[in-house]
């Protein structure tokens, strides 16, 4: 059976070269690059080069990149870090109600212990309103969250207008770029902004490693006590490997940005232009230009996602979807939610995100089985079939 | 996260589809997630001759729809009212935690569906005739 993977906002798949390149340095390079000796330099050389190469996918001084465990840690980091730094400054932060949730529950976190925070309402596309934002500011502001790109329904948000708005007003500003990084071009100088997370699983690097990038001068408290790795930012012995595979899949991921960012939009499009054709009573779900070139995201009426998922699985075919049904808490996506998504279409989303490994014979695999799927689901939901007893 | 019976059910749901002309029917939201299953059943001699269901919702509902009618057809009005979202679940081989409620929403459709009937007046004055001749 012919398998698709179209859960690429989900997390990727190593690519070759970062994998043979961490093979290699599992087997020969065990230093703790905190050591003097030969061993140790030989590793801190490694993750050095891997810093550079982080650095320069988002256009930054290798000195700015904090290597983390992850991209929720270097949410988690941003988040806490600046709010116990400047705690004294203000204790209002403003973030979006459209975040990851490593960004929201941080903020939840910090509302717990005497912190404000504003969770900024989005429009029908996903939007943030610039000022919605001016107006949410305050003298006690001290730091404005908001996301570079939405991993459900990629509206790209416009992040140097909010970085502007958040410098007027002497507010730091943070932006998750987990999904933007590698797809679309992501400079901070451009975007202006003060901090940026990063995660090497969305750009085919390992788990288990991710980034934070600090403008220099800005101070953070650190959330991780320890032998002051890190420029004393995060502490711990470095994930050597886990460090140079991201390194590696960020170096691959600037030299192929154009090529893949074409490639997968013209997929992309043409795996929206067929739904539309084949499939009657769809709901277009997020922006129709200000959006990631991998992102697809449809709202199928009368059907319940996990079925969906389900059937698509037994295909081959892998997507995910923001049903109720479908998440281990049994509550329905609050993207979708905020978006102003009905109920019932929160239910018969599906998310489809393409990547490296996908071509057009995938798109139309799919376009032969979705529609079957759909229509079988239709066949005996009670909201397609209207009771006549 | 599924077995291999739910599975089976999922994909091959038995009885799907609706009865036009039902002696009841019964239709469940469910509180937990928000998914409806309604049911249609065919009463003949006190006995349910037939049972269909239709759902939104997901495999685990699919599933629990298709092992309830199979479960009920051919029961007695008296036996169907005694059947529970655990024999449904324990038929189906078990349900993830998360899930077991939606083998609630089957049975309980099912309930209502004979209720329904229950209350139905032509129901009601043969119920009477019964009792009149009882
Ligand atoms: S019907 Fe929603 S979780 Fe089963």
């Amino acid at each position: 059976m012919r398998k698709v993977y179209l859960d690429h906002a989900g997390t990727t798949p190593l690519h070759p070269e970062v994998y043979s390149l961490m093979c290699e340095l599992m087997k020969n390079t065990f230093g703790n690059p905190s050591s003097i000796h030969s061993f140790g330099r030989e590793a801190k050389k490694w993750v050095d080069e891997a810093r550079q190469q982080v650095a320069d996918l988002i256009e930054a001084e290798a000195g700015e990149i904090i290597f983390t465990s992850g991209g929720t840690e270097a949410d988690n980091l941003a988040i806490l870090g600046v709010a116990a730094a400047r705690r004294k400054k203000g204790n209002h932060i403003i973030t979006s109600s459209i975040e990851h949730p490593a960004v929201l529950n941080s903020c939840k976190q910090l509302a717990k212990s005497g912190f404000d925070v504003t969770f900024l309402p989005v429009d029908q596309y996903g939007l943030v309103d610039p000022e919605e934002l001016c107006k949410a500011i305050r003298s006690e502001t001290i730091l404005i969250s908001i996301m570079h790109a939405n991993n459900e329904i990629g509206t790209i948000e416009p992040i140097e207008e909010f970085s502007r708005i958040a410098k007027e007003h002497g507010v730091l500003f943070h932006t998750d770029a987990v999904q933007a990084a590698g797809k679309i071009p992501v400079n901070v100088n451009t975007l202006g902004v003060d901090l940026l997370t990063l995660s090497s699983h969305k750009i085919y690097g390992p788990k288990g490693v991710g980034a934070l990038y600090k403008r220099k001068g800005v101070r953070l408290q650190p959330v991780v006590y320890g032998g002051g790795q890190e420029s004393n930012s995060r502490s711990g012995t470095e994930n050597t490997v886990g460090i140079v595979g991201f390194g590696k899949a960020a170096e691959i991921a600037a030299r192929d940005l154009d090529s893949e960012f074409n490639r997968t939009r013209e997929l992309r499009d043409k795996l929206i232009q067929g739904i539309k054709e084949r499939i009657p009573d769809v709901k277009y779900n997020g922006h129709p230009e200000r959006r990631l070139p991998h992102n697809v995201n449809f709202s199928f009426s009368y059907v319940e996602g996990e079925s969906m998922l389900l059937s698509l699985d037994m295909k081959g075919i892998a997507a995910s979807s923001g049903s109720a049904c479908s998440s281990s808490s049994l509550k329905p996506s609050h993207v979708l939610k905020a978006i102003g998504l009905p109920y019932e279409l929160i239910h018969g989303s599906l998310r489809m995100t393409l990547g490296r490994i996908n071509d057009a014979a995938d798109i139309d695999y799919v376009l032969e089985i979705l529609p079957e799927v759909i229509t079988r689901l239709r066949s005996f939901s009670p909201l397609a079939n209207k009771l006549t007893v | 996260m599924y077995n291999e019976t739910v599975m089976d059910h999922f994909q091959n749901p038995r009885n799907v589809g609706e009865i036009t002309d039902a002696s009841g029917v019964g239709e469940i939201g469910n509180v937990v997630c928000g998914d409806i299953l309604r049911v249609y059943i065919k009463v003949k001699d006190e006995k349910l001759d037939d049972v269909k269901y239709m759902t939104f919702g997901c495999g685990a509902a699919v599933a629990s729809g298709s092992m309830m009618t199979t479960l009920a057809k051919g029961k007695t009005i008296e036996e169907a009212k005694e059947l529970t979202n655990k024999d449904v679940a324990q038929a189906l081989g078990g349900l993830p935690p998360q899930k077991l409620h939606c083998s609630n929403l089957a049975a309980d459709a099912l309930h209502k569906a004979i209720e329904d009937w229950q209350q139905k007046p032509e129901r009601r004055s043969e119920l009477s005739e019964i009792i009149n001749k009882g």
